[in-house]
C-alpha cells in the first residue's frame, strides 16, 4: 500500500526526521490560507498523488505570493497528473501540500529497500541527489553507496557513521545524520514498510538535514497489525475496478485489453494472460479468485470482470486443487441468469471434481463454450472477442 | 531416490486440529504420506486422525523422530511456527500460508542462520502448494492424483501453474521425481537455485522443469547456476509476459520493480544460460518431451 507525501512526512517526523513546515489543502482557499499561515516568502505547492516524478510532470510549483499559490492551486486541483509512473490515465489530484521553502546547500538520494537477493533491508544512498535511482544506476553506479542491515541487530552506529562520511556530510552534522538514518530504519521496521525513499534529502545552508520529499510503501500482508496505517489508504489513487475487487478480497489488476479473465492462482492467471496474447488477443484484467472459492465468491468475481465495458469475451480457467470445479460451475450457473450476459463465455475446468462441474454446466443449458485445455480456451476466447 | 521427501519420511503437521490442517492432513495420509504426529499448543496428549498430538514441535520430534513438517499456521503466527520447527531439529519444513509479513520472513531467514550447516533446516514456501514425490508422499495441498512418478524434477513459484505442468506432462507420458513449490512471496525459504542444486545431485532426476514468474532475482540466480554447474537439461517457463511494470500480480513477490525482473528479461537470461525456453504455457508438456527425446 502506498501513501501520500504529507502522510509519509508526518510519520517521519514521529521518528526524529526533520521535515519542513507544511499544510494540507483540499481547496484553493485553503491553499492560500496555508501560505499566509506559514509566514514564508516562498512556498512549494505539491500535488498529492501516489507517484514519483511529480516535479517533471508539472505537479510541483514554486510560489512567491498568495496570488501565485491561488493560480497554482486552481491549475492542479481536480485534474489528473500524468507522470512516467502513472500511465496514460494519470492520477487524480484531490489534495495539495503547501510547504515552506529552505536554503539548500546540496541534495542527497536516500532509500531503504527490501533487497530480495540478500533478503534484508539495504540502504541505498548517493551524494548525487535529485536524480532517480534508475538514472543514477545507469549513469553513476560508483556514486551509489549500499549498507546491508542485519535484521537481528538492526542498523548499527558505525554503519550510520560510515554512511554519513561516505556521503561527504560535514562533521558538524554527523550526529544529525546518524539520528536520521536510525530513525528511518526504526520507522521501516516498526511499520512494516517495503520501501522508504527520501529523494531528495537536503543539507541546508544552516547545516540541517531535511526530508524534502518522502515516499513510503507498506507491506499489505502486515497491515493487519497497523490499523493506523491502513487508515491512510486513499482509494481515489486506485483503479475503480481494483477498489471494488479489494472489497471482496479478490486479487484484480485492470489492463487495457478486451478479454476478461477469471482464474484461480496467480501463476495460472499470468500464464492464461500470456496465452491469450500468444493467440493474438489482449487480456482485460488479471484476476485470481484464490483457493477454496465458494459459489458466492465466483459470482462476485464474475460480476467484477463484466463491470469492465471493454470486455468483449470472458475466459474462466480453473485448475482446482483446493478449489472445487463443481463450486465454480455452481457459482457461474447461478450468476449468469442474473446479469444479462451479452458476451461469449469460455470455460475451462480441470482438477478436483471436474466431472461434476462439467455436468452442472451442460445441464444448465446456458450458452457456455467449454474448452479442454489452456490453449483451446485461449484460442476460443480470442476468436470470440474478434467477432 | 527423490529430493526432500520419500515414503519413509516422518512428517509432522503443525496445526493438525485446525480446519485447514485437518483437511490436508487427511489428504496427505490418504496419499500415503507417513504422517506421524500433529502439533497444536494446548492439545498435547490428545489424538487426532489417529495420530498423537503434542504441545510443541520439540516434544513431537523427541517422541516420534519426525524429520519433516508442514506448517498450517495463520499468517499472524506462521513465522514463529517455522522458527519453532527449525529449533526442534526438523530437517525439512513446508510453509503453505499466504500472507506472512515480509519482515517476519526476513527474521525467520536470519534466525535459521544460527544452526550449523548439517543441522540447518530446509524451508520451502511460504505461499506455496508444497512438495510431492509422486507415488510416495506429499507434504502439501495439491491434488495428488494428477502427478505420475518419473524422472523430471519440477520447481515452481506458483501452485496452480505447477498443476498445469504436471497434467500436461502426464498427458505426454512424462513422470515427475519430485515437484517442489517454492512459493510466490518476495522473501522465501528456498530459491530456484537451492532446489536445482538438489536435483542436480539426485540420481533419479534426469531433467528439470523450472516455472518462474515476474519479480525478484531468483531466476537470474538460477541461470547463473545452470550455466556453470548443471549436469542435466533444464526447461523453463516464465509467467507474466503480459504483466505491466510496477503492478503486483496476485503473489506478493510477483512485481516488476527493477531491471532484470520482467518476464522478457528473465527469458533472455535463462536462454543465455542454455536453458530450454517454453514459448507459451500450453507447451510445458510438449517442450519437455522434445528435450527429453533429444538430450536423454
Amino acid at each position: 500500500m502506498d501513501i501520500h507525501e504529507y502522510q509519509a512526512k508526518e510519520i517521519l517526523s514521529n521518528f526524529n526526521v526533520q521535515t519542513l513546515d507544511g499544510k494540507l489543502a483540499l481547496k484553493t482557499s485553503e491553499a492560500v490560507a496555508a501560505f499566509n499561515e506559514l509566514e514564508t516568502n516562498v512556498c512549494v505547492v505539491k500535488a498529492q498523488v501516489h507517484s514519483g516524478a511529480r516535479g517533471k510532470a508539472g505537479g510541483i510549483i514554486i510560489c512567491k505570493s498568495d496570488e501565485e499559490v491561488r493560480t497554482a492551486s486552481e491549475k492542479l486541483l481536480g485534474t489528473y497528473l500524468k507522470t512516467i509512473q502513472t500511465g496514460e490515465q494519470g492520477k487524480l489530484i484531490e489534495k495539495l501540500y503547501i510547504e515552506s521553502g529552505c536554503d539548500i546547500d546540496r541534495e542527497i538520494y536516500l532509500a531503504y529497500v527490501m533487497d530480495r537477493a540478500k533478503q534484508r533491508i539495504v540502504i541505498v544512498a548517493s551524494a548525487e541527489g535529485g536524480m532517480s535511482i534508475e538514472e543514477l544506476a545507469a549513469e553513476k553506479p560508483e556514486a551509489i553507496k549500499k549498507v546491508e542491515i542485519d535484521p537481528a541487530v538492526g542498523l548499527t552506529g558505525f554503519q550510520a557513521r560510515e554512511l554519513s562520511f561516505a556521503l561527504d556530510f560535514p562533521k558538524e552534522v554527523l550526529g544529525k545524520a546518524v539520528q536520521l538514518f536510525m530513525g528511518c530504519y526504526k520507522a521501516m521496521v516498526e511499520l512494516d514498510m517495503n520501501m522508504l525513499e527520501i529523494n531528495p534529502l537536503v543539507l541546508t545552508k544552516d547545516q540541517n538535514l531535511v526530508a524534502l520529499d518522502a515516499k513510503m510503501s507498506f507491506d499489505d500482508n502486515a497491515l493487519f497489525r497497523h490499523p493506523e496505517i491502513n487508515e491512510l489508504n486513499d482509494n481515489s489513487q486506485k483503479d475503480k475496478r481494483e477498489v471494488a475487487a479489494s472489497e471482496h478480497d479478490l486479487s484484480y489488476v485492470g489492463l487495457d485489453g478486451d478479454i476478461g479473465c477469471m482464474i484461480n492462482g496467480a501463476g495460472l492467471a499470468m500464464a492464461t494472460m500470456d496465452m491469450i496474447k500468444y493467440c493474438g488477443g489482449e487480456p482485460a484484467n488479471f484476476l485470481d479468485i484464490g483457493g477454496g472459492a465458494s459459489p458466492e465468491r465466483v459470482g462476485k468475481a464474475f460480476e467484477l470482470v463484466l463491470a469492465d465495458d471493454n470486455v468483449k469475451a470472458m475466459l474462466v480457467n480453473v485448475y482446482a486443487g483446493i478449489n472445487r470445479c463443481d463450486w465454480i460451475a455452481e457459482g457461474l450457473v447461478k450468476i449468469i441468469p442474473t446479469v444479462d450476459l451479452k458476451i461469449p463465455l469460455i470455460v475451462r475446468l480441470s482438477g478436483t471434481n471436474v466431472e461434476e462441474g462439467l455436468k452442472i454446466i451442460k445441464d444448465s443449458g446456458l450458452p457456455i463454450i467449454l474448452a479442454d485445455t489452456l490453449k483451446d480456451a485461449a484460442e476460443k476466447a480470442v476468436e470470440a472477442a474478434k467477432k | 531416490m527423490s529430493v526432500l521427501l520419500n515414503k519413509n519420511t516422518k512428517v509432522l503437521v503443525q496445526g493438525i486440529t485446525g480446519r485447514i490442517g485437518n483437511f490436508h492432513a487427511e489428504e496427505m495420509i490418504a496419499y500415503g504420506t507417513n504422517v506421524v504426529a500433529g502439533v497444536t499448543p494446548g492439545k498435547g496428549g490428545t489424538k487426532h486422525l489417529d495420530r498423537p498430538v503434542f504441545n510443541t514441535v520439540k516434544e513431537a520430534v523427541d517422541a516420534t523422530g519426525a524429520e519433516a513438517t508442514i506448517v498450517f499456521v495463520p499468517a499472524v503466527a506462521a513465522a514463529d511456527g517455522i522458527m519453532e520447527a527449525a529449533d526442534a531439529g526438523i530437517k525439512y519444513a513446508v510453509s503453505i500460508t499466504d500472507g506472512i509479513p515480509a519482515h517476519d520472513m526476513m527474521r525467520v531467514k536470519r534466525y535459521m542462520l544460527r544452526y550449523k550447516k548439517e543441522e540447518k533446516m530446509i524451508l520451502t514456501g511460504p505461499n506455496c502448494a508444497g512438495t510431492i514425490t509422486p507415488g510416495e508422499a506429499m507434504i502439501g495441498i495439491m491434488p495428488g492424483h494428477i502427478y505420475t512418478s518419473g524422472d523430471v524434477g519440477v520447481i515452481g513459484r506458483s501452485g496452480t501453474l505447477g498443476y498445469e505442468a504436471a497434467s500436461q506432462m502426464k498427458a505426454e507420458g512424462i513422470g515427475i521425481s519430485t515437484s517442489v513449490g517454492i512459493g510466490g512471496d518476495p522473501i522465501n525459504g528456498s530459491s530456484h537455485k537451492d532446489i536445482l542444486e538438489l536435483f542436480n545431485e539426485d540420481e533419479k532426476t534426469k531433467a528439470v522443469m523450472l516455472i518462474g514468474e515476474i519479480g525478484g532475482p531468483q531466476e537470474a540466480e538460477a541461470a547463473e547456476y545452470v550455466k556453470s554447474n548443471m549436469k542435466k537439461p533444464v526447461v523453463a517457463y516464465i509467467a507474466g509476459l503480459t504483466a505491466p511494470k510496477g503492478r503486483r500480480m496476485g503473489h506478493a513477490g510477483a512485481i516488476v520493480s527493477g531491471k532484470g525482473e520482467s518476464a522478457a528479461e528473465k527469458v533472455e537470461m535463462l536462454k543465455e544460460a542454455g536453458i530450454h525456453i517454453i514459448p507459451n504455457p500450453s507447451e510445458m508438456g510438449s517442450k519437455m518431451k522434445e528435450v527429453i527425446e533429444k538430450h536423454l
